[in-house]
């Protein structure tokens, strides 16, 4: 590409005029998005402290509900975001050297990993649902008294497992499909040939996203999954 | 001294397109500014409106106005009317986003897209909230508290909540991009401790609409989940804490009165310079004390529920720490004052509502230190004494600030000067008004009559009336303002580009500003509040 | 944010050491270590974040401090949250 620094008289279209160069835009949009994940940190940060008094006051039925959680979807699960963020880092990195086919190739990746989470997602939830457990009327935690004698469940109080598990894991989702409707604008873009190394601004701040909802489910796996997957005496 | 044809010839961001797409499309921050101040001023009256018939009730001790159910309609939409689409925009999205660039010498916000998205946002949740109103409205008070709005509420509670949660999410752009214009977006020589106080102000308002508004969301996310899909969060009969959405819903609404509050402070701290001549006294301390309100209101939100149902000992740490908050509010109004020491006073309007201000805001913040006091609290909690302290902030603080800054930056807006002698004239009814609405509730709420009863025990019928008349008054002062601003927009006299010989960089450009802001990007060498340089007003006429 | 490209080699070095630590999660869940299950499990999991923060994206090569100023602002005031809400909850009187 140019080895010339660019002088702000010769600036590609991608410049918007309010700023003064290139490099105050890019500043700009990356601090943005970063006062953007904070923003979500603590709107799933709700979430986590409505899990944290609950788990606190209801162990045992947490502990029944995380079990009663399929632990071979949630590990492929969780190793799937992390693949996917493997192929988002690689696409910023093959936009920062210029190279338009590799970045779509990693980008199309990306979002074949993404579509396999929310499948992945959806045969769990599809699980809860044949196994009664989402709450409201056709709730029954039957299975769950019957499977762990030695603790006392409350089965109203089991509901507030799941009440949680599907919000958390809900806004979670949503938040995936946000992300796949981002990056499928970002590789037909980059099809088109719009990023290059001196602008690749949206997919670098389009990465910092996807790396934040894979940092959420990294701390979603743990507090729904593994609650108490001791063997049972 | 410029003349009518000479103005109608210069170029400037009002006249440089006509219609209504420059309008809607615009990307300009000065005339996305004057889109929220139709809007909000529209809300500004209909809650008003609510604030009336709610006066109105309370005129008699029977509950003979409206039945008991409209009546907890009625406070309710005051409340979320006011909170949401009013108060948390108000300065944040009319002078905040007409002055930041300005005062820091930029073209525009970072992303001016994304402030025409938070208009629109800020729309669409009013559009949802008006049909709300009209198919209903919604009776949980403007606190949601639950099980009420999940379980036993059979009003629009999914509606309101979901405008809320638009209107927040347009709060939370707005704070996004002035943080980062600050950020990145200043002038050559405008360092951090140049910055105009008001811009400090801006910056600690908008760390509180990003941190704390995001759980607001998700708690009304929560509560429109329980209603839909009867999931069972706080829900007591599964085991669910109404206490839980008490303390996730104070995490967002405490800190929401610094919102409301901070702004204003940083209009005072524009204003009382100008009219003593004289730089703000203590300067960094006055800074700091913005961020130190910012982060401090973030510690106190349990304040809300000493009676609620938590523990004592989590009760008696957010009691010391809302005695901590006041603190930096005090350093304000000492510093404030100080500047006013030996400084050239001049009774302008502005000034004027800034005086009020100090004045009312002060009795407010006492008395939310009496309230901060567990004793105290028992007894007058969820009385009048609550509904005035929080007025004495919100309306005698926030909106005679709002005030403040709506009548000093007029010229700066619109280019035309309002008329002085009503302005002061208009400033004078509305301090009146709201002492005699507000302060009779102070006695009443230490008498013990509760809030949100649509009636009540004859003996306290005559401080109602009292605070009705003062509502009539009231409503009176904030409607004169509406008329003669009109007014000026066609017969005002043409603005000069100072005409208070104010510092700051925004009145170094012309009124109105040209759509750009300046012809030049401007480099700064000189300290704020260069008061000693700049020729008051009457001096510079006399030159003439 | 900086120009510096990290090494591909170090990106797949980063994607397996998350790998390893999802499986040594998942195992260790399963073993008893009493209260310290729960310690382990967020240990990992904070292990996992920071890999993923530091090198995906970017923060050990941003050369602004403003960046990691808000990455820490955000995580305390969670822990404002979550802290102060569990002062009231843990000293409530049980029954």
């Amino acid at each position: 590409m140019s080895d010339s620094p660019i002088a702000v008289g010769q600036h590609g279209p991608e410049l918007r005029h309010h700023f003064a160069s290139v490099e105050q835009q890019r500043d700009a949009a990356s601090l943005g998005m970063w006062l953007f994940l904070a923003t979500e940190i603590m709107f799933f940060g709700g979430m986590f402290c409505a899990y944290l008094i609950y788990r606190m006051n209801y162990f045992n039925e947490f502990a029944a509900g995380s079990r009663s959680l399929d632990l071979k979807w949630g590990t492929i699960n969780t190793m799937v975001l992390i693949c996917s963020s493997l192929t988002v880092a690689l696409g910023v990195r093959a936009a920062q050297m210029g190279k338009r086919k590799l970045l779509v190739v990693l980008l199309l990746l990306t979002l074949v990993f993404g579509l396999a989470f929310l499948g992945i997602k959806g045969i769990e939830w599809y699980d809860k649902y044949k196994e009664h457990h989402i709450p409201g009327q056709s709730f029954n935690a039957d299975d769950l008294v019957r499977d762990y004698p030695q603790i006392h469940i409350d089965q109203q109080h089991e509901q507030i497992y799941f009440s949680l598990y599907f919000a958390m894991t809900g806004l979670h989702a949503l938040h995936m499909i946000i992300g796949i409707g981002i990056f499928a604008f970002l590789t037909f873009y980059a099809w088109k040939g719009r990023y290059t190394p001196e602008y690749n601004t949206p997919i670098e701040i389009g990465g910092l996203y996807w790396h934040f909802v894979d940092i959420v489910w990294i701390y979603l796996f743990p507090l729904l999954y593994l609650i108490d997957r001791r063997p049972l005496r | 001294m410029a003349t009518a044809a000479i103005t109608a010839e210069r170029e400037h961001y009002l006249n440089k397109e006509y219609g209504i797409r420059s309008w809607l499309l615009t990307t300009d921050h000065k005339r996305i500014a004057l889109l929220y101040l139709a809007s909000i001023t529209f809300f500004f009256f209909i809650g008003g409106f609510f604030a009336l018939l709610i006066r109105l009730e309370l005129l008699t001790p029977a509950g003979d106005l409206v039945q008991a159910d409209t009546y907890n309609k009625l406070f309710t939409m005051h409340g979320q009317i006011m909170v949401f689409f009013f108060l948390i925009p108000s300065i944040p999205a009319v002078l905040g986003n007409f002055l930041v660039p300005l005062m820091i010498g930029a073209k525009d916000l970072a992303f001016p897209r994304i402030n025409l998205l938070s208009w629109y946002l800020y729309i669409i949740a009013g559009v949802l909230m008006f049909h709300c109103i009209v198919t209903g409205g919604v009776d949980t008070g403007w606190t949601f508290y639950t099980p009420f709005s999940t379980a036993f509420s059979n009003t629009h509670v999914i509606e309101a909540g979901l405008s809320i949660f638009v209107a927040g999410f347009s709060s939370i752009l707005t704070g996004l991009n002035f943080v980062v214009t600050i950020h990145r977006m200043r002038a050559p020589g405008m360092t951090w401790s140049r910055l105009p106080l008001f811009l400090w102000a801006m910056y600690a308002t908008s760390i509180i609409q990003l941190l704390g508004t995001p759980v607001l969301a998700v708690t009304l996310v929560l509560v429109v989940c329980e209603r839909a899909f009867h999931l069972g969060i706080f829900d007591p009969t599964r085991g669910g804490d109404p206490l839980l959405f008490q303390h996730l819903f104070w995490f967002y609404s405490h800190p929401a009165v610094y919102i409301m509050i901070l702004p204003s402070m940083g209009v005072v701290a524009e204003i009382v310079p100008c009219f003593s001549r004289k730089r703000i006294f203590g300067y960094k301390f006055v800074a700091m004390s913005s961020i130190a309100i910012a982060v401090f209101g973030f510690l106190v939100w349990a304040h809300h529920m000493f009676v609620a149902g938590i523990s004592l000992y989590s009760a008696m740490i957010f009691s010391a720490l809302s005695y901590l908050v006041a603190v930096p509010s005090a350093v304000k109004v000492f510093n404030w004052t100080a500047t006013m020491y030996k400084g050239s006073i001049s009774f302008t309007t502005p000034m004027l509502y800034a005086f009020g201000f100090v004045g009312l805001f002060t009795m407010g913040g006492l008395t939310g230190l009496f309230l901060a006091a567990l004793g105290i609290n028992v007894h007058v909690t969820d009385t009048y004494f609550v509904i005035a302290h929080f007025h004495y902030i919100m309306v005698g603080g926030a909106v005679m600030g709002y005030m403040a800054g709506i009548h000093f930056w007029w010229p700066k807006i619109s280019g035309r000067m309002y008329p002085e002698a009503w302005g002061r004239l208009a400033a004078l009814i509305v301090f009146l008004g709201f002492n005699l609405t507000f302060f009779p509730q102070f006695i009443l709420g230490y008498l013990g009559m509760p809030r949100r009863y649509w009636q009540y025990p004859p003996e306290f019928q005559v401080l109602n009336v009292l605070s009705t008349a003062g509502s009539t008054i009231l409503a009176v002062g904030y409607v004169l303002p509406m008329v003669y601003f009109l007014w000026s927009m066609r017969y005002g006299k043409i603005a000069d580009d100072n005409p208070w010989g104010a510092a700051g960089l925004e009145w170094k450009t012309a009124s109105p500003p040209p759509t750009f802001n300046f012809d030049e990007t401007p480099e700064v060498t000189w300290e704020a509040y260069n008061y000693e340089e700049i020729p008051a007003p009457a001096e510079v006429a006399l030159e003439r | 944010m900086s120009e510096h490209i990290v090494s591909s080699k170090l990106y797949i070095g980063i994607w397996a050491a998350l790998m390893v630590l999802t499986v040594v999660t998942a195992r260790v869940a399963t073993i008893d270590l009493g209260p310290f299950n729960t310690v382990v499990a967020l240990v990992i999991a904070t292990s996992k974040a920071l890999l993923v923060i530091l090198f995906f994206m970017h923060v050990k090569y941003a050369s602004e401090k403003l960046t990691k100023m808000v990455i820490v602002s955000s995580i305390f005031w969670l822990l404002i949250l979550l802290f102060l809400s569990l002062a009231d909850y843990s000293t409530r009187r049980v029954g």
